[in-house]
C-alpha cells in the first residue's frame, strides 16, 4: 500500500492546500483524511479512543471527497473530536457507495499540538484524477 | 491584462480584456500596492465582472488579494431584481468582522496589570481548534440568536442598551430563515457562541496615543481622546456556524446554476439568481449566520467587560468600555443606491471589504450620522490598527465600501519558513507586546512580514477621499487562536 499526503506550499495563500494518492480511491480518501487533519494538530498525539461510522454516495467521486471531508470538519466542530485513523471502504455500483470508520479523541488543546482549524473544502482547484500508473491522486485546499 | 489609470490611487480593466464582462473591473491601489498584488486578483476581479446583473464596476480594495472566486478586498452589486447572490462573494466565514470597545483607562493603568489582564481575557474568551463557549443554549434559543442577533445578548444581560445603536445595521439583519439553515450548522455553532476561532482572528488590547491621532475632533466623537488611552478590538465571525451555511450552499449553487442555465468562470464563483428559490434559501441563511457573528462578537464584549472589571476591581461602566462600534467585512447587504438617476435597490457583496457610509445616510446610527460610520481597520498583530470614517464619495465610487484589513502577502508556509512561532512572541515582547496565543505555528502564520502596509493601505482610501482617517491604534497585547 502506498499512500501518501504533501502539502502545498503556496497554493493558497492565506490557506492550506495538499495533494494526497492512494493506489485505490479508499487509499486516495484516507490519506485525505489523514493530511486534514495534520493540517489541524499533531496527528502522533491523538489517540482511537473514540469511534465515528460515516457513510455517504455520491455519482461523482470528486463530490464524495469533497462531502466527506466536510463531514470529518462538521465531527471536529459539532462533537469536538480529532481523528487520524481512517478505514474507508468504497464501491462503485452505478454510483458510489462510501463506509468509513474513523478514529480519533476529545480535542485536548494541552496535549494535541494545535495548528490550523479548517473551516470549509474549498472547489478551489480541486479534484480527483487516476495517475499515469493507475493510482488515484486529489488535490484539496482548505479555508482556515 | 491591461490595466488603466483613472486617477492617482484608481485603476481600471476594460471590459475587452475578457470575454463575457459586464462592467470594467476597478482597483483602488496605490502604485506601490498595485505592483505588489498577485496575479489572481485581476483575474479575479474580471471574473467577477462577468457575474449576471453586475452593476457599474467588479471592485477590489487596497488591501486585495487572491481569494475563492471573489478575491478578498472584492466589492459588487447585484440588481435585487435581476441579479445574482454568490456564496463566493461573502466567504465561508459569514459577517466575518470588527470590533471596537473604549475604555477610559490609560496605558499607565493598565501596564501593570497588563499580563493578569491577559490570562483573565484568555480564560474567558477560548479561542483555538475546538474551543467551547461559556454560553449553554438550545436549538430554539439558537434560532433566536439567528434572528435577533445582539438584541437576545441585550435581553440575556451579555450587553448594554446602548451596544445596540453602535452595531452595523444595530446588530440584527432582517430576513434571517432559521428553517433554511441545516442541522449541521446548528450543531457546529450551538457551542461556540463567545468563541475568538483561529487562523487571523484575534483579541486586542491596544493604545490611542495623540501623536497617532489625525483628527482630533473626529476622534472625540468616537469617544477617542487619545493621551495612550486603552482600546480593545476583536476580529471574529460566525464561527462553524457560518462556515456549515457557506459549505451547504456552495454545493447547492454548483447544481443550481445548471438548472439557471449560468456559468462562471470559476466554480468558487457558483451564484444563483437572488429571486430564486435557492438564491432567498441562502439569503436566508446567511442573514442568519450574520446575526450569530454579531451575537458571538457582542458576547465576547460582555466577557471583555467582565476581565476588566475582575483586573481592576471595578464596574465596566466605571472604566468606559462602551462599543464605539461593530463592522461586518464579509457579507452581502441591501442596500439603496442612485443607479442612472433612479434610486435602486442592490444586493452589495462585500468580502473583505467594511461598509463605509458618509454623514447623513440613515443607517448611521444617530449618534455618529453627523460624522460618518466608523470603519475598524485590523492590521496584523505587529503592526497597529486603524480608525476611519465613512464618506458620501464611498457611497458615490465604491457602494460605501472600504478595506478591511492590510491583506495577506505572504502564504502561511512562507511565514512559518521565515519565523518560528516562539521567536516571534519574543520579538513582539521586545517591542512592548505580550502574545498569548493557543498555537505556536498558527503565531507565526501571522507575523506583520506576511501582510501588507497597513498606512500604505489606509492612506490609499483616504487620500481618494473614500474613508478618513481618524486614529492609529497601536498593540500592547494579543491573544490568538
Amino acid at each position: 500500500m502506498s499512500q501518501a499526503y504533501t502539502f502545498l506550499e503556496d497554493t493558497a495563500i492565506a490557506d492550506m492546500a495538499f495533494e494526497a494518492t492512494g493506489d485505490t480511491p479508499a487509499e486516495l480518501f484516507q490519506a485525505a483524511g489523514q493530511a486534514l487533519f495534520e493540517g489541524m494538530a499533531d496527528t502522533r498525539r491523538i489517540r482511537p479512543k473514540v469511534q465515528k461510522e460515516i457513510r455517504l454516495q455520491h455519482e461523482q467521486i470528486d463530490q464524495l471527497l469533497y462531502d466527506w471531508l466536510s463531514e470529518l470538519i462538521y465531527l471536529k466542530d459539532a462533537e469536538r473530536l480529532l481523528f487520524r485513523e481512517f478505514s474507508v471502504q468504497l464501491k462503485q455500483n452505478g454510483e458510489w457507495s462510501l463506509s468509513s470508520t474513523v478514529r480519533g479523541e476529545p480535542i485536548d488543546p494541552k496535549r494535541h499540538g494545535l495548528r490550523a482549524d479548517a473551516k470549509a473544502v474549498t472547489y478551489h482547484q480541486f479534484e480527483v484524477v487516476r495517475t499515469e500508473t493507475g493510482g488515484w491522486k486529489a488535490r484539496v485546499v482548505v479555508d482556515i | 491584462m491591461q490595466i488603466n489609470k483613472v486617477k492617482d490611487n484608481l485603476w481600471e480593466i476594460p471590459t475587452t480584456e475578457k470575454e463575457g464582462m459586464r462592467v470594467p473591473a476597478r482597483i483602488y491601489a496605490s502604485d506601490k500596492l498595485l505592483k505588489e498584488m498577485d496575479a489572481g486578483v485581476f483575474e479575479q476581479v474580471t471574473n467577477v465582472a462577468c457575474l449576471p446583473g453586475i452593476q457599474k464596476y467588479a471592485l477590489c480594495m487596497p488591501d486585495g488579494h487572491w481569494g475563492y472566486g471573489f478575491p478578498i478586498g472584492g466589492v459588487a452589486a447585484f440588481s435585487t431584481k435581476d441579479g445574482v447572490i454568490s456564496p463566493g462573494g461573502i466567504g465561508f466565514d459569514i459577517n466575518c468582522g470588527m470590533r471596537l470597545i473604549r475604555t477610559d483607562l490609560k496605558l499607565a493603568d493598565v501596564k501593570p496589570r497588563l499580563r493578569d489582564l491577559l490570562n483573565v481575557l484568555f480564560n474567558k474568551v477560548p479561542a483555538g481548534v475546538g474551543a467551547k463557549g461559556f454560553v449553554k443554549i438550545d436549538k430554539k434559543e439558537l434560532s433566536e440568536v439567528m434572528t435577533r442577533g445582539v438584541d437576545w445578548c441585550i435581553r440575556k444581560g451579555y450587553g448594554w442598551a446602548l451596544d445596540r445603536d453602535r452595531v452595523e445595521g444595530g446588530g440584527c439583519l432582517p430576513g434571517g430563515d432559521p428553517s433554511k439553515v441545516s442541522a449541521h450548522a446548528i450543531e457546529r455553532g450551538i457551542g461556540q457562541i463567545g468563541t475568538l476561532g483561529s487562523g487571523n482572528h484575534y483579541l486586542e488590547i491596544q493604545v490611542a496615543s495623540q501623536e497617532n491621532i489625525y483628527d482630533e475632533k473626529l476622534a472625540r466623537a468616537i469617544g477617542i481622546f487619545g493621551q495612550d488611552q486603552v482600546v480593545v478590538m476583536v476580529h471574529c465571525g460566525s464561527r462553524g456556524f457560518g462556515h456549515q451555511i457557506g459549505t451547504d450552499y456552495l454545493r447547492v449553487f454548483d447544481t443550481a446554476m445548471k438548472k439557471y442555465g449560468i456559468t462562471v468562470k470559476d466554480r468558487q464563483l457558483a451564484c444563483a439568481p437572488f429571486r430564486s428559490p435557492e438564491g432567498q434559501a441562502y439569503y436566508g441563511a446567511m442573514v442568519c449566520a450574520a446575526n450569530m457573528a454579531f451575537a458571538n462578537r457582542q458576547v465576547i464584549t460582555h466577557r471583555i467587560r467582565e476581565a476588566f472589571s475582575q483586573v481592576f476591581n471595578e464596574d465596566a461602566e466605571r472604566l468606559g468600555l462602551e462599543t464605539i462600534y461593530d463592522v461586518a467585512h464579509n457579507v452581502a447587504k441591501i442596500e439603496t443606491y442612485d443607479i442612472d438617476g433612479k434610486p435602486t435597490e442592490l444586493l452589495v457583496h462585500r468580502k473583505g471589504s467594511t461598509r463605509c457610509f458618509g454623514p447623513g445616510r440613515s443607517e448611521v446610527p444617530t449618534l455618529y450620522r453627523d460624522w460618518g460610520q466608523p470603519v475598524i481597520v485590523g492590521g496584523s498583530m505587529e503592526t497597529g490598527s486603524y480608525v476611519c470614517l465613512g464618506t458620501q464619495t464611498a457611497e458615490a465610487e465604491t457602494f460605501g465600501s472600504t478595506m478591511h484589513g492590510s491583506g495577506r502577502t505572504m502564504s502561511r508556509h512562507a511565514a512559518k519558513r521565515m519565523i518560528r512561532g516562539s521567536d516571534l512572541q519574543r520579538r513582539m515582547e521586545q517591542h512592548g507586546i505580550l502574545v498569548k496565543a493557543v498555537s505556536m505555528s498558527g503565531l507565526a502564520e501571522e507575523a506583520g512580514t506576511a501582510y501588507k502596509d497597513i498606512s500604505e493601505v489606509v492612506d490609499t482610501m483616504d487620500s481618494i477621499g473614500v474613508s478618513k482617517k481618524v486614529v492609529q491604534l497601536k498593540p500592547i497585547a494579543n491573544i490568538k487562536g
